[in-house]
Parts: C-alpha cells; sequence; structure tokens
C-alpha cells in the first residue's frame, strides 16, 4: 500500500473558495481536542472562543477594531507573495512603522506643537519607515542574492531591540515612573475615531486600501507583472518585467503597509510605545493571507476571522483560564488546515496496493 | 579555570545549539527540503526536554525527550509539506508559529523551575591542556556527542551509499524515482533526522545552556540555524565553523560591557541578528550558493502514476 | 556477449491492450506491443501519439488503467522503477536522468548494487566503460559534460545493470550524424549479445538502417507493424501521420531587403559554470530572408536567444542592432517597439504562463504592442480579440481564448504564441526550435507561416537542432558550437555532411577545453580556432 497523489486534472473554482471553509472546521475539531485534553469543556470553549466574540456587539466592534492591521498588513503580503517575494518579516516593518510614528509623536509634544499635520506625518513616516524596513531583505536579494526569507525575518528581532532601547532609553516618559513606555498620545498624535469612539479611521482607511489593491492587482499592468513573476519568472522577464523592480516594489508595499498598521496601532488603539506593541500581527497576518486567498478582498474576510481568534483567546483566557498561547496553536493548525485543503483541492490522494496487483 | 579559558568553553556551549539544529537541517536540504520550521522543533524540543528532565530528575530522559519532540514536529512537517505537497515555505512558518505557541501552553507550569545545568566532564590530563584544554575536553555530555555527530555526518555524506542516495535525491528528484529510489522516504527520513537535531538542539539549550526554561527562550536560533546552513554551504565541517563563529559572537555580546564596550545592552543583543543577516550577503555575494545549494531545493516532488 | 538468443521464439516482452487516460484525454488506447530477444525494434509516432507514456509504463513510472504485459511469457507487474529495472529494463530518456552535481562515477554507482559506494565506484565505471567501448571520464561532475558525454553516461548506466530491453528515446536529436553511427555500432553489437532494443526516433532513414521491426501509434493506436527495411521512409511517415501532410509552398521571388538584424561581435560573460560563454557571434539577417542557426543543445542556443530578446542584455548597445537602431541594451519591451518579436524554445513557462488564459497571455508579449495596456491599465477586451484573431487566423484548436495554456496540445499552444506575435507583422523574428515537440500538421503551418512572413519582408532567424526542418525553411545556415558562429552560408551550397561536421566541432572544442584546464588559469588565452 502506498499514497499516490494523482493531479486534478481540473480543480474545481468552487474549491479554492471552499477550502478556508473546510481548514476553518478542521482547526475547530482540532480546537476541541485539545480543549478536552487540557481539561476544559470542548463545546463551550469552542463557544467562547469562536462564536461569543460574533455575537456580542461590544466583542464584535473588538474584532472589527483588532482586524484592521491584520488585513491591512496581509494585503501587503498578498503582493510579495504572489510575486514569489517572500516577506517573513512584517512583524518589524510593523513595529519599525509604530516606532516611527510614536518618535514623532513624542518629539512633537517634546517641542510643544500639534496640528492635523501631526496624525498625517504620522501615519506617512510609518509608512515609510516599513518601506525602508522592507526594502533592506528586497535590496539584498537584488543586488546580492540573499534570501529574503531569513534576511527580512532577522530584521523583526533587530528592528524589536531597537524599540525595546528606545522606549527603555531616550523616549521613556520622564514621569512614567520608570515604567517601559513613552507618555501617552494625545491630540493630533491619535487618530480620529468615529461613532461611539470605538472604531478610528485607520479601518476605514484598511477598507479603501484593500479595495484598491484589489482593482490594481486584477486590473493593472503592474498587478499583471506581480501575478506573472508568481506563476513563472521566466515568462515575466521574457515578457519585459523587471525581476527587480518586481522584488522592490513587492517588499515596498508589503512592508509599507505593514508600517501604516504600525502607525495606526500606536496612533489608534495603544496610544503610547510600549517595549511590545504587536501580539505577532506581522505573523498572523501570513496566515490571514494564505487563508484569504493571496486575495485583498479575501484578506478582509480572513482578517476577521484571525481576529475572532484573537478576542475570543483573550475571552478564553478571562473565563476559562485558557492559556493565550493556545490561540498561537490554533492559528497555526488553521494554516496547516488551509495548507492541507489546498493541496487536496490539487491532487486527489489514492492508495494504491503494489504487489499482485492486475496492471 | 582563568577567564580565556571560561570564554572559550562558553563559547562551544553557546555554538553547540546551533550548530546541532543546523546540522539537521542541513541534511534535509541535501535531500531537497526546505523546512522553515527549525525554531519550531527546536523550542518543543527545549520544553520536552526541561519538562520531562524536571519531572523525572534524568538528564538523559530529558534528552530523549527533546529528540522524541523534534522527531514528531518533524513528522508533522512531513506530512503536510511531503504527504500533501504543500508548499514547503508556507508550511514551515506554521510549524514555528505552532512549536512557539505549543512549547508556550506546555512550559506555562514549568517557567520559574531551575534546575542543575549538565555536569561537565572533565577528560583527565588532556582538559589540562592550558587555554584550549577546557574548551575541548571539559565540556558536557552532548558536545562530546555533537562532535560524534559532526565526524559522522562528515563520513556519511561524503562516503556512504546513505550519503549518495540523499545527495541524488536533492539534486534531481525525478531521476532518482526513475533510478527506484524512494524519494519520499528518503525525503521524510531525512526531514526527521532534521528534527531529532532540532529537538536535540533544543535540550542542549535547555539543560546545559541555560538552566530554566523560558517562554520563546529559542529567541531566534532556529532561524540562525538556517542561515548557518546556506552560510555554510551545505557541507558539515564549514556549518561547524559557522556555529562557532556565532556563538562567539553570542558570548561577545554578554561580555561586551566588560570589555568596556558602552553600546546599550540591546543593541548588543541584536548582534547576531546583524550579523546573519552580514554572513548571508556575504556567501551571496560570493556566489558560493547558487553552486552549492541543493538543486532540487524546496522544490515539490508528486508521486504520480 | 558470447551469450546467443534462446532457441524458442517467447518474445521478451508483449504488451497487450494497454490503456492509459489523463483525465479526458486518452493517451494509449489499447496497444499492444511486442520485442522479440535481440530485436531492434522501433516504435514510430508522431508527437503525442502515445510512444512516451508506453516506455514510461515499460519502467514502471506510470501504471496503465488496463492491459497486461508479459516477460519471458509470464504476467508480471510492473508497479515501480524498482521492479522494471530488476526485471532488465533500461531506459534512456531523451531529458536525461542524470544528477548534474554528481560525478560520472556516483551517477553510475547510484544504478548499481547497494555494495557499490562512492570509494570503489570510479573503479568500476572505468572499467565497465573500456568493456562496451564508452569511455567515460569517471571523476567529472555531470554538470560539466557535453550533451553526447551525458548519453554515454546514461547509456552506460542502463548497460551496468546489465538490462535485457534497453530503450532509448529519440537519442539521436542530441548527436552529430557522426556520433549517431558510432551509437548504432554499439547497439548492434548489444543485440547481437541478445539485449533487446526498443529504439524511439522520428528521423525515418535512421530507423531503416538499424531496426528491423517497427510498431507504429497515432494518436493511442496502433495503426502498422512493418519491417523498416521493406518500407520507405515516405510510407513509414505516412502510416505514422494518417493524412497527407501538405507540401511547403517556397515563397515566390522576392528581392532581399537591407540588413534588419545585425548582430556584431556579441560576447557574454557566464557566471554559472554550467553555462555556453558567447563568443565573438556575427550575423546578418536581411529583410526576407530566413537564417537558420544549427546546432546541437548546449552550444549557446540558449544564451544566444536571451541576449537577442533583451532578456539579457548585450555589453555595448551595438552588439545587436534592429533596423539600424542600437538594441543590444534594450530590455524585451523596448525590442518589440522596434518591431521585434520573440519566441522561445519553451512554451509553458516561458512564451506562455501555464495557468493565464490564452487572452491574458496576449498581454505577456504585447502588453506595450497593442494597445491592451495603455496607461497601465490592462484592456481585456483588446488582449481577446488578440486571442480571437490568432485563434482563427492560425487554426488553433481550442475551446476558446478563456482557456489556460496549460490545456493546449504542444502543437496547439505553438502555433498560438508564435501566431501572437505573428499577427503583429514584426520586422524581425527570431524563434527558438520552432516545431519541438509539435505534431506534423501543425509543423508544416509553422514553418509555412514563417516562409510567407520572410516574403513580405520580414527578418526570420531560427534557431533549430532539427537539420531537415532547416533545409526546408532557411536561405542560409550558419552552425553554433560551443558559443561560437560559424559563417551563414546560402543552402544550396551546403550538404548535410558539412553542417554536422561543424556542429561537432564540439569535439575539437572540447580538445580545446581540456587543453585550457590542463593549462590551468588560461583564462582569456584560447587555442585559434579550426
Amino acid at each position: 500500500m502506498r499514497l499516490i497523489l494523482e493531479p486534478r486534472a481540473a480543480p474545481p473554482v468552487w474549491a479554492k473558495w471552499a477550502a478556508p471553509f473546510a481548514a476553518l472546521a478542521v482547526t475547530g475539531l482540532i480546537g476541541a481536542i485539545i480543549f478536552a485534553l487540557l481539561g476544559k469543556p470542548p463545546i463551550e470553549s469552542l463557544r467562547v472562543m469562536f462564536l461569543d466574540p460574533l455575537l456580542d456587539p461590544l466583542s464584535l466592534e473588538d474584532v472589527v477594531v483588532k482586524s484592521a492591521p491584520l488585513v491591512l498588513i496581509a494585503v501587503g503580503l498578498v503582493f510579495a507573495y504572489r510575486s514569489n517575494n517572500w516577506n517573513i518579516g512584517a512583524e518589524g516593518q510593523f513595529v519599525i512603522g509604530g516606532l516611527i510614528a510614536g518618535g514623532l509623536a513624542v518629539a512633537a509634544a517634546g517641542g510643544g506643537a500639534s496640528g492635523p499635520w501631526l496624525i498625517v506625518a504620522m501615519l506617512a513616516g510609518g509608512a515609510l519607515g516599513g518601506i525602508a524596513w522592507g526594502a533592506i531583505p528586497a535590496l539584498l536579494k537584488i543586488r546580492f542574492g540573499a534570501s529574503e526569507i531569513l534576511t527580512s525575518l532577522m530584521l523583526v528581532y533587530v528592528a524589536e531591540k531597537i524599540l525595546d532601547y528606545l522606549v527603555r532609553g531616550p523616549w521613556r516618559d520622564p514621569k512614567g515612573f520608570n515604567f517601559p513606555q513613552t507618555i501617552s498620545f494625545e491630540g493630533w498624535a491619535r487618530l480620529p475615531t468615529l461613532g461611539d469612539g470605538r472604531f478610528h479611521i485607520g479601518i476605514v482607511l484598511t477598507l479603501a486600501i484593500a479595495l484598491f489593491a484589489a482593482f490594481v492587482l486584477a486590473r493593472t499592468l503592474y498587478g499583471f507583472s506581480i501575478r506573472t513573476f508568481g506563476e513563472s519568472p521566466r515568462a515575466a522577464r521574457f515578457a519585459g518585467f523587471s525581476p527587480a523592480k518586481v522584488s522592490l516594489s513587492a517588499f515596498a508595499i508589503s512592508g509599507g503597509l505593514a508600517g501604516l498598521a504600525g502607525a495606526i496601532e500606536v496612533a489608534g488603539p495603544i496610544g503610547q510605545l510600549q517595549p511590545s506593541i504587536s501580539p505577532g500581527y506581522g505573523f498572523t497576518a501570513i496566515i490571514v493571507a494564505f487563508l484569504g486567498r493571496l486575495s485583498p478582498i479575501g484578506c478582509i474576510f480572513a482578517g476577521l476571522a484571525l481576529a475572532v481568534s484573537f478576542i475570543g483567546g483573550e475571552q478564553a483566557q478571562i473565563l476559562l483560564n485558557i492559556p493565550l498561547d493556545l490561540t498561537k496553536v490554533l492559528q497555526a493548525v488553521l494554516l496547516f488546515a488551509i495548507l492541507g485543503a489546498d493541496a487536496l483541492t490539487r491532487f486527489r490522494p489514492r492508495l494504491i496496493r503494489s504487489a499482485g496487483a492486475a496492471v | 579555570m582563568s577567564f580565556a579559558e571560561a570564554l572559550l568553553l562558553s563559547v562551544v556551549t553557546a555554538a553547540m545549539p546551533l550548530m546541532l539544529a543546523a546540522l539537521g537541517e542541513m541534511v534535509a536540504e541535501r535531500s531537497g527540503v526546505l523546512n522553515l520550521g527549525v525554531e519550531g522543533m527546536m523550542v518543543m524540543g527545549a520544553v520536552s526536554a526541561f519538562g520531562v528532565a524536571a519531572a523525572t530528575g534524568s538528564a538523559t530522559l530529558g534528552v530523549l525527550a527533546g529528540v522524541g519532540a523534534g522527531i514528531a514536529m518533524a513528522a508533522l512537517f512531513g506530512l503536510i509539506a511531503l504527504g500533501l505537497a504543500a508548499n514547503q515555505v508556507a508550511t514551515g512558518l506554521a510549524l514555528t508559529i505552532f512549536g512557539l505557541g505549543l512549547s508556550g501552553l506546555i512550559g506555562a507550569p514549568l517557567v520559574g523551575a531551575r534546575r542543575e545545568p549538565l555536569p561537565r566532564l572533565e577528560i583527565p590530563w588532556l582538559s589540562d591542556i592550558p587555554l584550549v584544554g577546557k574548551m575541548l575536553f571539559g565540556q558536557d555530555a552532548l558536545v562530546y556527542l555533537g562532535a560524534l555527530l559532526l565526524a559522522l555526518l562528515v563520513y556519511v555524506i561524503r562516503r556512504t551509499r546513505t550519503g549518495l542516495v540523499l545527495r541524488a535525491v536533492g539534486d534531481n528528484p525525478e531521476a532518482g524515482h526513475a533510478l527506484g529510489i524512494k524519494v519520499l522516504r528518503v525525503r521524510l527520513l531525512a526531514v526527521l533526522f532534521g528534527g531529532a537535531m532540532a529537538g536535540l538542539a533544543g535540550a542542549h539549550l535547555v539543560l546545559a545552556y541555560t538552566p530554566f526554561w523560558s517562554t520563546g527562550m529559542t529567541a531566534g536560533r532556529g532561524w540562525i540555524a538556517l542561515a548557518l546552513v546556506v552560510f555554510g554551504a551545505w557541507q558539515p565541517m564549514r556549518v561547524a565553523f559557522g556555529a562557532l563563529l556565532f556563538g562567539a559572537v553570542t558570548i561577545l555580546q554578554f561580555h561586551a560591557q566588560g570589555l568596556g564596550i558602552g553600546l546599550p545592552s540591546q543593541l548588543m543583543a541584536s548582534l547576531p541578528y546583524l550579523a546573519t543577516i552580514v554572513a548571508l550577503v556575504m556567501i551571496a555575494a560570493a556566489g558560493r550558493k547558487s553552486s552549492a545549494a541543493p538543486a532540487a531545493l524546496g522544490r515539490e516532488f508528486v508521486l504520480d502514476r | 556477449m558470447s551469450e546467443s538468443p534462446p532457441e524458442d521464439d517467447t518474445p521478451l516482452v508483449a504488451a497487450r491492450g494497454i490503456v492509459k487516460t489523463f483525465g479526458a484525454f486518452t493517451a494509449l488506447g489499447g496497444v499492444d506491443l511486442t520485442v522479440k530477444r535481440g530485436e531492434i525494434h522501433a516504435l514510430l509516432g508522431e508527437n503525442g501519439a502515445g510512444k512516451s507514456t508506453l516506455i514510461k509504463i515499460l519502467g514502471g513510472l506510470l501504471a496503465p488503467d488496463a492491459g497486461t504485459i508479459t516477460w519471458d511469457g509470464r504476467p508480471v507487474a510492473i508497479d515501480d522503477p524498482a521492479t522494471a529495472r530488476a526485471l532488465g529494463i533500461g531506459i534512456v530518456f531523451q531529458h536525461f536522468a542524470l544528477f548534474e552535481a554528481l560525478t560520472v562515477a556516483e551517477n553510475i554507482a547510484l544504478a548499481l548494487g547497494p555494495s557499490v559506494t562512492p570509494r570503489n565506484a570510479a573503479r568500476l565505471v572505468e572499467a565497465l566503460g573500456s568493456e562496451h567501448g564508452l569511455p567515460v571520464p569517471a571523476d567529472r561532475e555531470v554538470g560539466t559534460l557535453s550533451v553526447g558525454e551525458r548519453q554515454r553516461v546514461e547509456i552506460l548506466r542502463c548497460l551496468a545493470q546489465k538490462p535485457r530491453l534497453l530503450i532509448l528515446d529519440e537519442p539521436t536529436s542530441v548527436l552529430t550524424p557522426q556520433e549517431a553511427a558510432d551509437l548504432f555500432a554499439t547497439l548492434r553489437r548489444l543485440a547481437a549479445g541478445g539485449c533487446s532494443v526498443l529504439f524511439i526516433s522520428h528521423k525515418l532513414d535512421e530507423v531503416r538502417a538499424l531496426t528491423s521491426a517497427a510498431t507504429i501509434l497515432r494518436a493511442g493506436k496502433v495503426v502498422a507493424h512493418a519491417d523498416p527495411r521493406r518500407e520507405t521512409a515516405a510510407s513509414l511517415a505516412a502510416a505514422m501521420v494518417g493524412t497527407e501532410i501538405p507540401e511547403l509552398k517556397p515563397a515566390a521571388a522576392h528581392a532581399l531587403g537591407p540588413p534588419r538584424l545585425v548582430v556584431d561581435q556579441l560576447a557574454s560573460h557566464e557566471s554559472d559554470p554550467h553555462a555556453v560563454a558567447l563568443k565573438d557571434i556575427s550575423l546578418e539577417v536581411r529583410g526576407g530572408e530566413i537564417v537558420g542557426i544549427a546546432g546541437i543543445a548546449g552550444n549557446g542556443q540558449k544564451e544566444l536567444f536571451a541576449h537577442l530578446a533583451g532578456e539579457r542584455l548585450a555589453e555595448r548597445a551595438a552588439m545587436i542592432r534592429i533596423d539600424d537602431r542600437d538594441a543590444g541594451m534594450l530590455g524585451p519591451t523596448e525590442r518589440r517597439q522596434l518591431g521585434a518579436a520573440f519566441v522561445p524554445e519553451e512554451r509553458l513557462g516561458h512564451a506562455a504562463v501555464p495557468n493565464f488564459s490564452l487572452t491574458d497571455n496576449a498581454f505577456v508579449t504585447r502588453h506595450a504592442t497593442s494597445g491592451a495596456a495603455r496607461g497601465g491599465l490592462l484592456r481585456r477586451s483588446a488582449a481577446r480579440r488578440i486571442a480571437d484573431a490568432v485563434i482563427s487566423r492560425f487554426h488553433v484548436r481550442t475551446r476558446g481564448p478563456g482557456t489556460e495554456a496549460r490545456r493546449l496540445s504542444g502543437g496547439n499552444l505553438q502555433k498560438y504564441v508564435i501566431g501572437r506575435d505573428m499577427i503583429a507583422d514584426p520586422k524581425v523574428l527570431v524563434v527558438d526550435q520552432p516545431t519541438w515537440g509539435v505534431d506534423a500538421a501543425a509543423a508544416a503551418a509553422i514553418r509555412q507561416a514563417l516562409i510567407d512572413l520572410a516574403a513580405e519582408g520580414a527578418a526570420v532567424l531560427v534557431i533549430s537542432q532539427d537539420l531537415d526542418e532547416l533545409f526546408q525553411v532557411a536561405d542560409r545556415i550558419a552552425v553554433l558550437s560551443l558559443g561560437r558562429l560559424g559563417p551563414a552560408r546560402p543552402v544550396a551550397a551546403l550538404s548535410r555532411t558539412d553542417v554536422g561536421l561543424a556542429m561537432g566541432g564540439i569535439a575539437a572544442a572540447e580538445a580545446e577545453r581540456a587543453h585550457e584546464a590542463a593549462a590551468g588559469a588560461g583564462e582569456g588565452t584560447h587555442a585559434p580556432h579550426s
């Protein structure tokens, strides 16, 4: 007996979009088993983690707020992954974006200056910081052929150390009782909010960017060059598209959006700089990108789904005393499941008997 | 023991987890499989080793548990990336996220516990050689095991049929299949070996290098190990040399203040990561990478009849 | 070697009613094949007739959906390549199944028993080579060998397992006529020793000279069994193709225009040790003529095409001129805007993106020359019009422009990728292996289109390893050998033997390379070229 993967002649289109749902179902099942192993009531835990955040209006708002950075980063990653550029350092680009935005806020407060320009500068600075941080692995890849996977990942650690140094050192709030954090940002250093004040305009911005990205990818020659490089690099070069330009721009877009997301988090929900400003958004966004089928629109829904797991994970910690790390485990299981589901839409697994079978 | 002796000793201790994990990943990559899950396998090895060692009081059982956890993690990777031919990069990333999360989950009750580090086994006479005696002959048992494994790998890869089959599969899996080599079996075994080594690396980290467990304590060492494979041009001796170099960088950062380097500790702590980038760039610029990398690295192989 | 075939006439291998389908496509629809002991048997058929599928089944690489195979009269199940090898079946594939990063000895050691290790392999391999009269450099890495040497390694690797059936898939397509003659001598010697040979080729003269029996496949069915010695090349061709292939219509007499594609001392430096550096290539193609570049694979064709198409840039702009404009430093898009068009050898993954529709594939070469992407926005309707026009003018058989490129047969996709650029009436066309792996009807259509394009005043450069093709379409032929291009001589003044000998310049150059290696770091100092 052995396992053979038989390529399917024509994977049905619906399968591509059904795969995420199958993956979510499998993840739920595995989650239930893990809950049971931890001695928690499986059904109850699943409800707390995945259903309640959607039913309670207040948590639902939390979910939407939490999904914004995930969607924004993932949309950028779509450009990188669709063009075969493996940026896995979005977490670092996010941190640098937040750090630049926070630095501007600290400097402005120190100088007593403020105005609408400040928030614009913070967002633009964050995006530029992300672009710069993302451009490093791209340039090292283009110029020297260094693996962008490893260099982009290494820069995550470097970015985290820099942030840690700044909030404990030069940028620390002098009146903050020695806590490692900056002053709390106020006024024009904060994102304007909508409605009851929980939604910030970063959410609207994220939605607009995702829609625009979908248009760019599907309808412009630039988007075509991205997709062609992902499908067959030789054909893309033959078409006259420059691999260097595509690599650099894909890293700039993914780094820029991650940096913007960092700036939005710092100017929005967090409102100051701390030693850690991300619960791993940059890594979770990789899962969002895959779950969203490497499509900007798909990322919006996938981002909401992963945001549910973050909010639900916090709830489960409070209500059922389930460690937060479980969220990470389930997110990884989800990625495994989506990769497996994709494989099953490409191949039909078949067990064949070896000896003695009629030829 | 003089300061210099202690320094050299600690360099080897710091280098060992990097070397073990990198050698394991090197074998997997030689078979054509890129497993980015080293960090996840290593951290699972560490938490399992510490948990079992703490519960049973036996370091040996701890090491075995670490190796077993690494193998189990590698098997999960094998199931999805080899069995289902999923994208190796994404599967490896998932394995790392999974390992970091799961180790945090299992390790939560272990945080704060301490245990004695592995004893150093001093070889009589030889360990009294000035300066290098302690470094070479005053190490813990796992270091000697590591040295043995290194010698074994050098021999097996170059000189034996097993090594030949491994290299063949990483160069051209389709041709290997046509010759009757069970490509997926070879690749799975190579990946499992990589998992065992990453688990062993985690065990050494938590049993010899630091005597306690903390969440995420591998701190990117798995990723550095991946870079070391490239840096070492897929050659065991060069990989081991690279690991020693990085061990030295790690130790340097601890002693920086003592040496009168006034940089903030966080910037010193980012030194190994920056050094990794520099090493990757240097190797790539020297053009060794393109010719040394296994030709089929990262390419899926589908058994399709 | 002295063992003579057994007296009884049980065939060595007999396949009956073999069926193999891939999705909706039937590759083999009930095929019978019988090979006697010590026989050299030809398997003939057009591209896509099912020859490769059948030998993959014999080699255990594919499982048939139905049918039986007997070996020495006993039914066998060839489940995997290991089983095939254990029976005594050895296959030399068209695309060599060698390990480039391993040495010759290591490659062969892998095919031998587990007692052979890298340590003792070299000695064994040298002994084996002299036994069969196939000398190979045991310690060289396969990646550094010429195509002919690689084939010797692959054949030797098969022979090392003492096969009883040796299968060769188009073995002469990578050889000069002289090398092919040597190969035939080896095969005859093997057959005399009792080994059966299954020989796959579409060169019918070779088949008639070498084989004593033939099975002819067409569209997955056996259409004839024949004794090639008693047939003419024309009768074999008719059986293979089934329908009459139209004769090519030569172009009406037309005056040649000025040179439209000029290559002037083009040279390249290769960082990849396996690539071939181009050396001082000069060439002129005038409007209205077709120039052919002959040569065996791996002599710089890929590198030459990449430089002409702008995928790689020349060192100086004036090294390549298109219609009197320096183009050596321009990228593919700018060269296309000058009126040039390029068709690479690989259809899938180079000329076309396998998973894109034919419409989207129109953008690949036409985004800057058709208005289909004006202002950076994709205009799918415009691209669709291009695809529709190509499909109807070049009779591309497909369900429509929405079909993905990978679903088309080789011949139909080739007609599409050539047609995609040809409907824009290019001033210069460079095409690499225009009919490689294409069925006869499509090949004839493509060659006719090339002739017609030149007749309208375009300069056409055809790079091909198929001498028959070049003699059919080209006005002048030049030979590319180890990165050097010989003079382009009028076809009328050339014989196949001349061209074959020039192609074999590889042997002379190999000596040169050995000399260079012996001289150590003697870079840049090459011996006078013969």
